[in-house]
C-alpha cells in the first residue's frame, strides 16, 4: 500500500514536471499580456511535431531537441509580432477569439502536415526498465530532470540577467519600462518566444508517455490550467508548484478516488475549489480594485 | 497594466454596442413565414439540416445572451448543450418520457448546472469563467462515458432515441413535423430572448457588461445577475441540446467534445455576439460550411473556423448581424 502511494506520487511529479512546464508558459504570458493563451497546448503539439520530422530526418535526439525549441521560440515571437500585436487594447472577447482562431488553424495544420494517426515519439533516456526498485521508469525520471533543468535556467535567466530584468519590468509596469529605455513590445515577443520554447520541452517529454498526435496535449492544457490557477495565475513560482500539486493529486486521485476514466473531472474540480475556496491562488497577489 | 489610479475607462471593455436591426417585427414574421413555408418546399434530408440549423440558432442565442448582453466569454457551452440532449435522451430510453415533455426538464437541468458551474466563475474576472468553461467542456465527455451512468447514459455507444410521429393524424411526415416543432420552440425562445434583452433584466445586463463599477453603484447585484444570466444561457443551449438530440435520434459521449464548444463559439462571434438575428447567420454558417470545408481536406473545417475566427475579429468584431444592422441603418439615414 505505501510502496503504491509512494509510486503513484513519484510519477505524479514526473507528470507534474510537464504540466508546470505548461503553467509556467502559461503564466508567463499572463503576467505580461493578461492573456491567457489557449492555443499553448496546439502550439506545444506542434513543436513536437517538428522534432519528430527532425529525428526522422536522421538527426541526433539532442540536436533535434534544441533545433526544435529553437523554432518554436522562433514561431512564438513571429506569433506575438503578427496576430497578437493589434490585439494588445482589445476587448477580452477579441484576444480569446484570436487565441481560440489559432488553436483551431495549429490543431488543423498539425493534422494536415503530419497526419491524425497516433505515432511513436522516441524517449531519448530509452525505454529502460523501472530503476530504483521499480518505482519510476527511466524516461519518468529523465523529464523530471529537464523539467527541473528548464525552470531552473529560466528563474536563473529571470533573475540574474539584464534580460530578464528587462522582460519582468516590460511585464510589471509598461509605461515606466518604456521612459528607461526598454522595448516593451520586444520584451513581450521575447516572452511568447520563451513560452512557446517552454511548451515544445514539455511536449517533447511528454509525447512518449502518451503518444503523439494533433490533440494530445488537450488534456495536458487543462491540467496546467489548475495548477496555473492553484499557485496563482500571476506567479511564475507559483504555477510551477501549482503544476506539480496537481500532477501528484492527478495521480492519487486516478488511482484510489475517482479512477482513470474521471481524470479530466479531477482537473475541474481543482479549478473549481480554487475558484471557490482561494481564487487568487496560494501564491498569487489578492487583486485589489480602488474606486 | 493595473494601474491604482481611478480608471475612466470601464473595466470590462463593451465587446460590441447592441445592433438591433431596426423595426424587426415585420422582418422577424417575414423569416418566421419563409421558414414555415419551408416545410413543403424541401425535402426530408434538407428540411433535416434546416432543423439543425434551427437548434444551433437556439444554442447560439444562449451564448448571445450571455457574451453580448452581459459580457462573459464561455468557451463550454458544448456542455450544456450536452447535458441536454442527454437529459432527453436518458428520459427517453429509460423511462419513455414523450419527446416534449422532456424539453422542460432538460431546460431546468440544465440552468441548475449553469447556475453551479457559474457561481464560482462569476464572481471573477471574464477569462476565469472562460477557463472554467473550457475546462468543463473538456470533462464532460469522460462524465458521460463513466460506469457509474453507464445503466442509463449506455456509455461509450450512446443512446438511439426514436424519431417522434406527427400527433392528431396530422398529414405530415415525422422530419417535417420535427422541423415545425423545433421552428415553434425555436421561435418562442426568440421571442422570449428579445423581450428579456430589452426589458428591465435586459438593460442591468448591459450596464453590468459597459460598466461593472457604474452598474453597482446603481444597486445590481453584479454577481447574482451574472450568474442567473449564465443560468438562462445555458437553459437556452441545454433546450438546444435536446432538441438535437430528437432530431439526430442519436447521443453518444464523443459526438460532444471541446469542438462542440468551439463551433458553437465560433457560431457566435461570426453571426455577431449583440445580435439576436445574428444567431441565425452564425447557425448557419457552423451547419453548411464545414460541409463545404470538409470536400478538400479532413483538416480544412477547423483551419476554415480557425481564419475566419481571427478574420472576423480584426475585420467585422460585431459580426454578420452587426455589419448588416449598421448597413440598414446606414441606408434608412440617407435623405
Amino acid at each position: 500500500m505505501i510502496a503504491g502511494v509512494l509510486h503513484q506520487i513519484i510519477s505524479g511529479i514526473a507528470t507534474g514536471g510537464i504540466y508546470a512546464s505548461v503553467a509556467l508558459a502559461l503564466v508567463m504570458i499572463y503576467q505580461a499580456t493578461h492573456h491567457i493563451n489557449f492555443a499553448q497546448g496546439e502550439m506545444a503539439t506542434f513543436s513536437t511535431y517538428i522534432a519528430l520530422t527532425l529525428i526522422n530526418a536522421g538527426l541526433p535526439y539532442w540536436v533535434a531537441f534544441l533545433a526544435t525549441v529553437a523554432i518554436s521560440f522562433v514561431i512564438g515571437v513571429a506569433i506575438e509580432r503578427i496576430l497578437m500585436r493589434p490585439m494588445t487594447n482589445a476587448p477580452v472577447l477579441a484576444s480569446v477569439g484570436v487565441f481560440i482562431g489559432l488553436l483551431l488553424i495549429i490543431n488543423s495544420l498539425s493534422g494536415w502536415l503530419f497526419d491524425y494517426t497516433i505515432k511513436q515519439f522516441p524517449s531519448p533516456f530509452g525505454s529502460g526498465k523501472p530503476m530504483l526498485g521499480g518505482f519510476v521508469s527511466a524516461h519518468e525520471l529523465g523529464s523530471t530532470a529537464v523539467t527541473l533543468i528548464v525552470l531552473s535556467t529560466v528563474y536563473l535567466f529571470f533573475r540574474h540577467t539584464s534580460l530578464g530584468l528587462a522582460m519582468r519590468a516590460a511585464a510589471f509596469n509598461p509605461v515606466s519600462a518604456r521612459l528607461v529605455g526598454i522595448r516593451v513590445g520586444w520584451m513581450l515577443a521575447l516572452g511568447w518566444g520563451l513560452a512557446a520554447a517552454i511548451g515544445a520541452i514539455a511536449g517533447m517529454m511528454v509525447a512518449p508517455i502518451v503518444f503523439l498526435d494533433p490533440n494530445m496535449m488537450a488534456g495536458i492544457l487543462l491540467y496546467a490550467f489548475a495548477g496555473a490557477l492553484l499557485g496563482g495565475i500571476d506567479s511564475p513560482l507559483g504555477a510551477v508548484l501549482g503544476g506539480f500539486a496537481v500532477g501528484v493529486i492527478e495521480n492519487l486521485a486516478g488511482a484510489y478516488v475517482v479512477g482513470t476514466e474521471l481524470k479530466l473531472t479531477v482537473a475541474l474540480i481543482i479549478i473549481v475549489c480554487v475558484l471557490v475556496i482561494k481564487p487568487s491562488g496560494l501564491m498569487g497577489r489578492t487583486v485589489q480594485s480602488r474606486v | 497594466m493595473r494601474s491604482t489610479l481611478p480608471t475612466t475607462k470601464p473595466a470590462a471593455m463593451p465587446i460590441a454596442k447592441p445592433a438591433a436591426l431596426p423595426t424587426p417585427l415585420p422582418a422577424a414574421m417575414i423569416v418566421l413565414a419563409a421558414l414555415a413555408a419551408a416545410t413543403f418546399l424541401f425535402s426530408n434530408y434538407h428540411l433535416f439540416q434546416i432543423t439543425l440549423v434551427l437548434v444551433y440558432a437556439i444554442a447560439i442565442l444562449g451564448m448571445t445572451v450571455l457574451t453580448g448582453f452581459n459580457g462573459q466569454i464561455s468557451l463550454g457551452h458544448g456542455a450544456f448543450y450536452a447535458i441536454g440532449a442527454y437529459t432527453t435522451g436518458v428520459l427517453m430510453t429509460s423511462w419513455n418520457v414523450p419527446y416534449w415533455a422532456t424539453l422542460p426538464v432538460a431546460a431546468a437541468v440544465c440552468a441548475g448546472f449553469g447556475f453551479l458551474i457559474g457561481l464560482p466563475a462569476l464572481r471573477l474576472g471574464g477569462l476565469y469563467l472562460a477557463l472554467t468553461t473550457f475546462a468543463l467542456a473538456v470533462a464532460v465527455p469522460q462524465v458521460l462515458k463513466h460506469k457509474a451512468v453507464e445503466q442509463w447514459t449506455g456509455g461509450v455507444q450512446g443512446l438511439v432515441i426514436d424519431k417522434p410521429e406527427a400527433p392528431f393524424g396530422l398529414p405530415l411526415n415525422a422530419d417535417q413535423w420535427l422541423y415545425l416543432f423545433t421552428l415553434a420552440i425555436g421561435a418562442l425562445i426568440f421571442l422570449l430572448a428579445w423581450n428579456l434583452t430589452r426589458g428591465r433584466i435586459g438593460r442591468a445586463m448591459m450596464a453590468i457588461r459597459d460598466h461593472a463599477l457604474a452598474a453597482e453603484a446603481m444597486g445590481i447585484n453584479i454577481a447574482l445577475l451574472k450568474t442567473r444570466t449564465f443560468a438562462v444561457s445555458a437553459m437556452c443551449t441545454g433546450i438546444a441540446g435536446s432538441l438535437g438530440a430528437i432530431a439526430v435520434q442519436f447521443v453518444a459521449p464523443d459526438s460532444f467534445g471541446v469542438f462542440v464548444s468551439i463551433t458553437l463559439f465560433v457560431g457566435l462571434v461570426v453571426g455577431g455576439v449583440a445580435s439576436i438575428p445574428g444567431a441565425l447567420f452564425g447557425a448557419v454558417f457552423i451547419e453548411f460550411i464545414p460541409n463545404l470545408a470538409e470536400q478538400v481536406s479532413k483538416a480544412a473545417p477547423g483551419a476554415v473556423y480557425g481564419v475566419i475566427l481571427i478574420a472576423c475579429m480584426y475585420l467585422i468584431p460585431s459580426g454578420v448581424g452587426g455589419a448588416l444592422a449598421r448597413l440598414i441603418n446606414k441606408v434608412r439615414a440617407r435623405p
